[in-house]
C-alpha cells in the first residue's frame, strides 16, 4: 500500500508544482500585461491616492496643484487648475475620468514620483509615502497672459467672419530652447473636463477648444517660409545678401504663372530687398535654384519633417514639412518654387506649425544652432531636492554662424523699412518675417503670421504667432502686434 | 531529541513570523488600528503552547512538525486578517479557542480511533446529511456565489462540507479497509480490464453518485472535486490499481462535462475560468479578474504588508457598503476568504504565495509519511485520505484563485477567515496526529517488524 501513497503525494507536488508555475505567471510575467487591461482599476486608483506635485511657472504663479478629498488614509487627490483656462494649454489636465493630456501626460511620472526601484526600497523602508514631484514650467505668467489675451482679442475680431477660428503664439528662449509663452485660441478651462459631459461637449465643441494648436495644427506658413529658403540660399552659397535677381512679376515657376501681391514688378533686385519686400517671384525662384533636395535638406536641418523635440505627448504634436493633399509628408514631386515661399499644391503644400516657426526664428536668432525646445525649468521632489534641472541641448547645426549673422541682417531690415516697418519692440531693434498666407484669393481671406527675435544683435527671445482666417488683412497688423507684445514682456 | 522537544523548536518559528507580521502591519497601519489588538498574537501563541503540552501529555510519540506547520499556516492567517481587518484578526484568535477544544477532545476521547470503524455507516449518513443541509429551508443559507455551501444559525454560520469531508474519508477508509482484498483481487478480466464484482464495488459508484449529486444540487464543483479526489485517493491506495482511478476520474469528468453544461452557474464558472476577459464573461468574471490584477501588483516580492491596495479609498467606496469593510468596499473581493491567497501574493509577493503553497506541501509530505508508517490497512488509508482531502482543499481554492481550475468557494485550510473551516481541519490533524502517534510508539523489543523510522 506504500507505493500508491508515494505516487500519490507525487500527483500532489505535482498539482502545487502548478499552482507555482500559475502564480509566478501572474505575479511576474504577465503582470505588465495586466496591469495595462482596461479593466484594471487599480493604477488609477493608485495614483489618485499620490499627492501630484504642483506645477508652477518660472515666475511662480500655480498653475497646477492636488488637494485632498477626505481624510485620512483613504483621502484622494484631485487636480485644481487656480489659473483657470489661462494654460488648459500647454498644461492639459490629469483627472481619473478623463485621463491626462499634454504637460500632466509628458512630466507624468515626475509629477507622480515615479522613482526607481532602489529608491522606492529606500522609501519603504523609510516608511515615506510616495509623493509627486513639484515642477516649474519655463513658460512666464505675464508671458502668457499677454499672449492669450493678443491671440483671443485677434480671434473675437475675426470669429464673426469665422466662426470657430482660432490661433497660436509660441515665444521660446534662443539659447536655451525654453518655451516662454505657448497661447492657443479658443482655450478652454481645464477645471471644468473633469464632468465628463462638459468633456465630451468640448471635444465635439465648434472651434477645437481641446486642441493646443501651437504644436498640434500646421498651416501654410506663407512668406516666413522665405526665412527657410534664405536660410538655406545663403547657407548652400546659392545666393549671397545682394544677389541679383529679376523679379518681374508674374513668373513662371514649374510652368504655372506666380504673381507677386499685387502684381507689383521689382525688376532686379537683390536678396536683402526681396526679403525686406517679401518678393515672391525672387524667393520663388532661389527656391527652384535649390532644387528640391536641398530645400528638404535645410527644412529637416530646422526640425520639419519630425515632431519637434518637445518633452510632450507625441500624439500633440504634428510635424511640419511638405504636405500632399492625401496628409503625408513627401520629399520630392512637389512645385520647390511654391514650398520656398510657404505656399504648394496637391503634390506638396508647405505646412508648419507655429512651434516650428518659432524654432525657425530662434535658430537664426542662436548663431544658427537649433536648441531642443522645452517646458521643464526645475523639478524638486518633496524634500527640496532639485532632481531635474533645464539644461539646454543643441539639436542640431542648421546653418553657419555667418550665414545666420547674415539673415539677422536682412531680418532686421525687414523691421526697419519692410512689411514690418510699422512695428516695435520697446525701442529696440529686432528681426523679423511677416507672412500672409492666402487661403482664399478670390474672397480675400489669409492667414497672418508674424515671426521675430529681438534684441536683433543679442537675441533673448524668439517668437510665431498666427491667426487662423481674417479678411484682407496681413501679417504685420495681425499676428505682429501679438508678437511683439509678447517679446516686450519678455525682454523687460 | 525528543520528538516533542523537536515540535516545541518548531514553534519558534511561528512566534517569530506572528511577531514580525504583527508588528509590520502595526507600524504601517498604526493610524487605522488600535495597539490593544496587539494582544491577539500573545493570545495565539498562548494557545498553541496549551496545544503543545497537551500533544506531550497524551501523544508523546506523534509527528513533531505536523501540529507547528499548521500552527505557521494558522499564524501567517493570522497576520493577513490583521492586515485586513484588526477585528476579524480578533475573531479568528477566538476561533481558534473552540478549535483547540475540539482538538484537545479529538485526542483526549479517541485514543484508540478504530472504534471510528464501528460506526461508519453512520458516520456516512451523517455527512451525507450534513452535505444536504444548506438545501434545506430554515436553517439552510443564502446561496454564496450560487453555491449552497452554509447553514445559518442567527449570527452563526456552518460550512458542513468542512466537517462532511472527514466524516467521507472516514467511511472510504474503514470501507476499503475491510474490502480492499476483494476489490484487488480480480474477479473478471474482460478486453484487458479487470472488473470487480458489482457488489464491492457497488457502494463506491454510490460515492460517485453523491459527488454528482454536489455538483447539482449544492452546485459546487470545487468541493465535489475535493470529495471525488479524496475518495480516488482512498481507492488508489486501498488497491492499488491505476485502472479504477482512471475509470473513476474519466467518470468524473463526463459527469462534470455533463453537469457544467446543464447548471447554469455551474457553466458560468467554467466559462469565466476559461476566459475571465472576455467581452461577455458572465457575471462574476471580475472576482477573478480582481484576483489576478492583484497578484500583478505583487511581483516577486509583493508590495509588503498593508501596503497593497485592498479597501477603496474615498470616493471609489462604493455607498451602498453598509456592511463594512472587508465584506464590501473592497477592491478585491472576499479577502478575507476566498481570495486570501491573493492578498498574500500581493503583498508578499510570489515568494510569499510559494512559501505558503511549500508549507502545504510540508503537511502532504508528513501526512502520507504517517500513512506510509501507518500499521494497520484501516491507519494508513485514513491518514492518506485525510492528507489527500486536506491538500486538495488548499489545492482547489488556490487554483481558482490562479485560474488553474474553475473558482470555487472552498476555504484556504487555517489561513482563510471563517470557524468552520478552523475547526474541522483541526479535528482532521488531531486525526492525523492520532495515528502517528500509535505508527511511531516504539514496538515492545524483539517484536518483528517494527518500524524504525524518524
Amino acid at each position: 500500500m506504500n507505493v500508491p501513497i508515494v505516487r500519490i503525494f507525487a500527483v500532489v507536488l505535482l498539482g502545487f508544482g502548478s499552482l507555482v508555475y500559475f502564480t509566478s505567471k501572474w505575479a511576474v510575467f504577465d503582470a505588465d500585461a495586466l496591469e495595462e487591461k482596461p479593466e484594471n482599476r487599480r493604477p488609477v486608483i493608485e495614483e489618485q491616492q499620490i499627492p501630484r506635485g504642483d506645477i508652477r511657472t518660472v515666475d511662480g504663479v500655480l498653475v497646477a496643484e492636488s488637494l485632498p478629498q477626505g481624510r485620512g488614509p483613504n483621502a484622494v487627490f484631485v487636480r485644481r487648475y487656480p489659473e483657470g483656462p489661462l494654460f488648459g494649454h500647454p498644461v492639459g489636465y490629469s483627472f481619473v475620468e478623463v485621463n491626462r493630456t499634454e504637460i500632466e501626460l509628458s512630466e507624468n511620472d515626475l509629477l507622480v514620483g515615479e522613482e526607481n526601484e532602489f529608491e522606492t526600497i529606500i522609501d519603504q523602508l523609510r516608511d515615506v509615502p510616495q509623493e509627486g514631484a513639484d515642477i516649474t514650467l519655463t513658460i512666464d505668467s505675464e508671458a502668457q497672459r499677454i499672449a492669450t489675451d493678443g491671440l483671443e482679442s485677434a480671434v473675437a475680431a475675426n470669429s464673426g467672419a469665422f466662426p470657430g477660428v482660432g490661433g497660436a503664439v509660441v515665444a521660446i528662449e534662443p539659447d536655451t530652447g525654453a518655451v516662454r509663452a505657448m497661447a492657443s485660441a479658443p482655450g478652454y478651462d481645464p477645471n471644468t473636463v473633469q464632468n465628463e459631459d462638459e468633456f465630451s461637449r468640448l471635444q465635439t465643441a465648434q472651434g477645437a477648444p481641446l486642441v493646443n494648436r501651437p504644436t498640434q495644427s500646421v498651416y501654410p506658413p506663407g512668406s516666413t517660409m522665405k526665412v527657410v529658403t534664405a536660410a538655406a540660399g545663403l547657407d548652400s552659397g546659392e545666393i549671397t545678401p545682394d544677389t541679383v535677381i529679376n523679379a518681374d512679376s508674374p513668373k513662371e515657376i514649374s510652368g504655372v504663372p506666380l504673381q507677386n501681391a499685387g502684381g507689383e514688378s521689382f525688376g532686379d533686385i537683390t536678396a536683402t530687398f526681396a526679403l525686406t519686400n517679401s518678393v515672391n517671384t525672387y524667393w520663388a525662384q532661389v527656391g527652384e535654384r535649390l532644387g528640391t533636395d536641398t530645400m528638404v535638406e535645410y527644412m529637416k536641418r530646422f526640425g520639419f519633417y519630425a515632431d519637434p523635440e518637445l518633452d510632450y505627448p507625441g500624439n500633440q504634436m504634428a510635424p511640419s514639412g511638405a504636405i500632399n493633399s492625401a496628409g503625408e509628408l513627401v520629399e520630392d514631386g512637389f512645385d520647390v518654387g511654391r514650398v520656398a515661399i510657404g505656399q504648394g499644391g496637391e503634390e506638396g503644400q508647405a505646412l508648419a506649425s507655429a512651434l516650428q516657426m518659432a524654432q525657425v526664428a530662434g535658430t537664426v536668432a542662436n548663431g544658427g544652432v537649433l536648441m531642443e525646445p522645452t517646458f521643464l525649468q526645475e523639478a524638486k521632489d518633496p524634500d527640496g531636492r532639485t532632481i531635474e534641472e533645464l539644461d539646454p541641448e543643441e539639436q542640431n547645426r542648421v546653418i553657419s554662424e555667418e550665414s545666420a549673422a547674415t539673415l539677422t541682417e536682412m531680418m532686421t531690415n525687414v523691421t526697419r523699412e519692410g512689411t514690418a516697418s510699422d512695428l516695435s519692440v520697446d525701442g529696440v531693434e529686432f528681426a523679423g518675417k511677416t507672412g500672409t498666407a492666402e487661403i482664399d484669393v478670390q474672397e480675400g481671406i489669409n492667414q497672418p503670421w508674424f515671426i521675430a527675435f529681438a534684441p536683433a544683435q543679442d537675441p533673448q527671445i524668439a517668437v510665431a504667432a498666427t491667426v487662423e482666417r481674417c479678411n484682407g488683412c496681413f501679417g504685420a497688423d495681425v499676428a505682429g502686434p501679438i508678437a511683439t507684445a509678447v517679446m516686450e514682456s519678455l525682454l523687460e | 531529541m525528543s520528538a516533542r522537544t523537536r515540535e516545541l523548536f518548531a514553534l519558534i518559528p511561528v512566534a517569530i513570523l506572528l511577531v514580525a507580521g504583527f508588528t509590520a502591519v502595526f507600524v504601517v497601519r498604526s493610524d487605522e488600528i488600535g495597539d490593544l489588538s496587539l494582544i491577539y498574537g500573545g493570545y495565539f501563541l498562548a494557545l498553541c503552547l496549551a496545544a503543545h503540552i497537551l500533544l506531550r501529555i497524551r501523544l508523546p510519540n506523534a509527528d513533531p512538525y505536523l501540529f507547528p506547520l499548521c500552527a505557521l499556516l494558522a499564524a501567517v492567517g493570522l497576520v493577513v486578517l490583521y492586515r485586513i481587518d484588526d477585528a476579524l484578526a480578533g475573531k479568528q484568535a477566538t476561533v481558534f479557542l473552540l478549535g483547540l477544544v475540539l482538538f484537545a477532545l479529538t485526542i483526549i476521547f479517541l485514543r484508540d480511533y478504530h472504534v471510528l470503524e464501528r460506526y461508519r455507516y453512520l458516520i456516512a449518513l451523517g455527512s451525507i446529511g450534513l452535505l444536504m443541509a444548506p438545501l434545506l429551508p430554515g436553517i439552510g443559507g443564502q446561496a454564496t456565489n450560487g453555491a449552497y455551501l452554509s447553514l445559518d444559525f442567527g449570527p452563526l454560520s456552518f460550512q458542513p462540507a468542512e466537517l462532511a469531508k472527514i466524516g467521507v474519508v472516514i467511511f472510504l477508509a474503514s470501507y476499503l479497509a475491510e474490502r480492499r482484498e476483494l476489490l484487488s483481487v480480480a474477479a473478471r478480466r474482460i478486453a484487458g480490464v479487470t472488473i470487480p464484482p458489482l457488489k464491492h464495488f457497488g457502494p463506491l459508484l454510490v460515492v460517485w453518485g453523491a459527488a454528482m449529486v454536489m455538483l447539482v444540487f449544492i452546485r459546487d464543483l470545487g468541493s465535489s472535486l475535493m470529495f471525488f479526489g479524496a475518495f480516488l485517493a482512498v481507492l488508489y491506495v486501498a488497491t492499488a490499481r491505476i485502472s479504477y482511478v482512471l475509470a473513476g476520474a474519466a467518470l468524473f469528468v463526463f459527469g462534470a462535462a455533463f453537469f457544467s453544461s446543464t447548471v447554469p452557474h455551474v457553466q458560468d464558472r467554467v466559462d469565466i475560468w476559461l476566459d475571465p476577459f472576455a467581452a461577455n464573461a458572465p457575471e462574476g468574471a471580475g472576482q477573478l479578474q480582481q484576483s489576478l490584477f492583484a497578484q500583478a501588483d505583487g511581483g516577486l516580492f509583493g508590495t509588503g504588508l498593508g501596503e497593497s491596495l485592498l479597501r477603496l479609498p474615498g470616493p471609489f467606496f462604493p455607498e451602498s457598503c453598509t456592511d463594512g469593510f472587508p465584506f464590501c468596499g473592497s477592491i478585491l473581493p472576499e479577502p478575507h476568504t476566498d481570495f486570501i491567497y491573493a492578498v498574500i501574493v500581493a503583498e508578499l509577493g510570489l515568494f510569499g504565495g510559494c512559501a505558503l503553497i511549500l508549507i502545504y506541501a510540508l503537511i502532504a509530505a508528513r501526512g502520507f509519511k504517517t500513512a506510509v508508517m501507518a500499521p494497520d490497512g484501516f491507519s494508513k488509508l485514513l491518514a492518506a485520505g485525510l492528507t489527500a482531502v486536506f491538500a486538495l482543499q488548499a489545492f482547489v481554492i488556490i487554483g481558482g484563485v490562479t485560474k488553474v481550475i474553475p473558482l470555487t468557494g472552498v476555504t484556504l485550510p487555517f489561513v482563510s477567515y471563517g470557524g468552520s473551516s478552523v475547526v474541522a481541519n483541526l479535528i482532521l490533524i488531531a486525526l492525523l496526529l492520532l495515528v502517528s502517534d500509535r505508527a511511531r510508539r516504539p514496538q515492545p523489543t524483539g517484536s518483528p517488524g517494527s518500524p524504525v523510522v524518524s
